[in-house]
């Protein structure tokens, strides 16, 4: 056991296994719940899951209130130029050198519902480096830093709602929540949507990643429809000969908690 | 809901996770004028969890009018600008759970309304991001119908209070004192 860095020897006693939360995850799934509060939508992500055992006390208890949106809630902040450069879609080019890792680039569109491109929006995202190790002090996980890599695009999409990202893969990423937990490869996204009704922060995930079925982060989203809308598709197209990978990840916005209903989705809701 | 053509499925919500600040964190996020201007306030408080803990990795933003009630349509919300109002910021919460932000006071955006930040909150644990709002305390507040359809208790967790030199207001995410959380129609 001396090969084992002593951070993952050090989980308190009783803490569960991944069969332990494997089990809440799939006694979940079964019951095929959406929450008990009407105000979410049939596809929201569970704000009440404790197999991810962060979620227990921070997740309100009452159901949403239901209002009207008033003007400035219509409106979202005018993000310019002036905010982001243009250089900041691209992760690996912000320090002297070339960060290590597999490049890819992230593209996709920003859209409402109906399909129309949101445009002029900002997109921030962070992620880990290519060993699975985020750029924080707080951070114990004991992969090498980068020093080529810091984690951190912003972009504004563009009239199409489309935005671009190059960057590098992320590496898996172990975390406290049970014995030998690892979060799926993932790169987070902060959007903004044309109404400040439409904020969503989320977390995009990569095609094929066996992580994601143990994961009670990703598992929070109960419907299979829910699960596909956060994981990118390999698009051969965007891949670019002898220089990277590409990723397509289109971004719906919900103008409201309410607006969507299960009823609309058709009788496909879930498989 | 009208006749689209397309009826697109909503990406779904994740946490920030606790390191949102490597993406989310920028300088001056939380002066939206800068701190000691002229008509700057500050209004802060503290995130809370179902325990009446501190939430130590959390984020505040808050979207508001400028003092006259005008919704901003000015860049700056990430690279300040002291002569121009964005009307966003945003505010990690601290080892204490304490947010806070220096602004100017909102305007109602239409006469006799209730002047109020538009709030999300994010931390690592939650989920999803939620929706609140933050009340300038007025007598408008007791006329708004939605203010006045909430028990006296829930629809004290969506009024600041009055302190020297600006507004407190705290954020429970869950428990007793839990703060009203908004879906929108």
């Amino acid at each position: 056991m001396d090969d084992i860095p002593k951070s993952a020897a050090n989980y308190p006693p009783g803490h569960p296994t991944q069969a332990d939360i494997s089990a809440e995850i799939a006694d979940i799934a079964k019951n095929k719940p959406t929450s008990s509060d009407p105000n979410w939508g049939a596809h929201r992500t569970l704000v009440d899951y404790p197999p991810y055992r962060s979620s227990i006390l921070r997740h309100p208890s009452a159901n949403l209130e239901l209002v009207d949106p008033e003007t400035i809630e219509l409106a979202s902040p005018a993000f310019g130029d002036r905010d982001v450069h243009w250089t900041e879609f691209d992760l690996t080019q912000q320090v002297n050198g070339e960060p290590q890792g597999e490049r890819i680039i992230v593209t996709g569109k920003l859209m409402d519902a109906d399909g129309r491109p949101v445009a002029g929006q900002l997109l921030e995202i962070w992620q880990a480096n290519a060993g699975g190790r985020y750029r924080q002090k707080k951070e114990r996980h004991p992969a090498p830093l980068d020093p080529n890599f810091n984690g951190v695009g912003r972009v504004l999409t563009g009239a199409d709602g489309e935005y671009k990202f190059v960057t590098i893969k992320p590496g898996a990423y172990p975390w406290p929540n049970h014995v030998n937990a690892w979060r799926p490869a993932h790169i987070h996204f902060s959007v903004f949507g044309s109404q400040f009704t439409q904020r969503i922060v989320t977390q995009m995930y990569f095609p094929g990643d066996q992580l994601m079925p143990l994961d009670p982060i990703f598992q929070s989203i109960t419907s299979a429809k829910g699960q596909k809308s956060l994981i990118a598709d390999y698009d051969h197209d965007v891949t670019v000969p002898n220089w990277a990978l590409g990723y397509r990840w289109d971004i719906v916005l919900n103008g409201s908690n309410r607006t969507w209903r299960a009823s609309e989705d058709g009788p496909e809701e879930d498989e | 809901m009208s006749t689209a053509k397309a009826n697109l499925y909503p990406t779904a919500d994740q946490t920030v996770g606790p390191y949102y600040a490597i993406g989310m964190a920028y300088p001056l996020s939380e002066e939206i004028v800068p701190a000691g201007s002229v008509g700057s306030i500050v209004l802060s408080g503290y995130l809370y969890d179902g325990d009446g803990a501190p939430v130590p990795d959390g984020v505040v933003e808050i979207w508001q009018t400028d003092a006259d009630g005008n919704v901003p349509r000015e860049s700056g919300g990430l690279v300040r600008k002291p002569e121009t109002f964005s009307g966003f910021g945003r505010s990690g919460s601290d080892d204490e759970g304490r947010w806070g932000f220096t602004t100017l006071l909102p305007a109602p955006t239409e006469p006799g309304k209730p002047a109020f930040f538009a709030v999300t909150v994010f931390a690592r644990g939650l989920l999803s991001r939620l929706h609140t709002r933050i009340y300038v305390p007025s007598p408008a507040t007791d006329a708004d119908p939605f203010l006045s359809g909430l028990s006296p208790e829930r629809r004290a967790t969506l009024i600041a209070t009055e302190v020297v030199g600006g507004l407190r207001h705290d954020i429970h995410l869950q428990g007793e004192k839990e703060t009203v959380f908004l879906a929108f129609n």
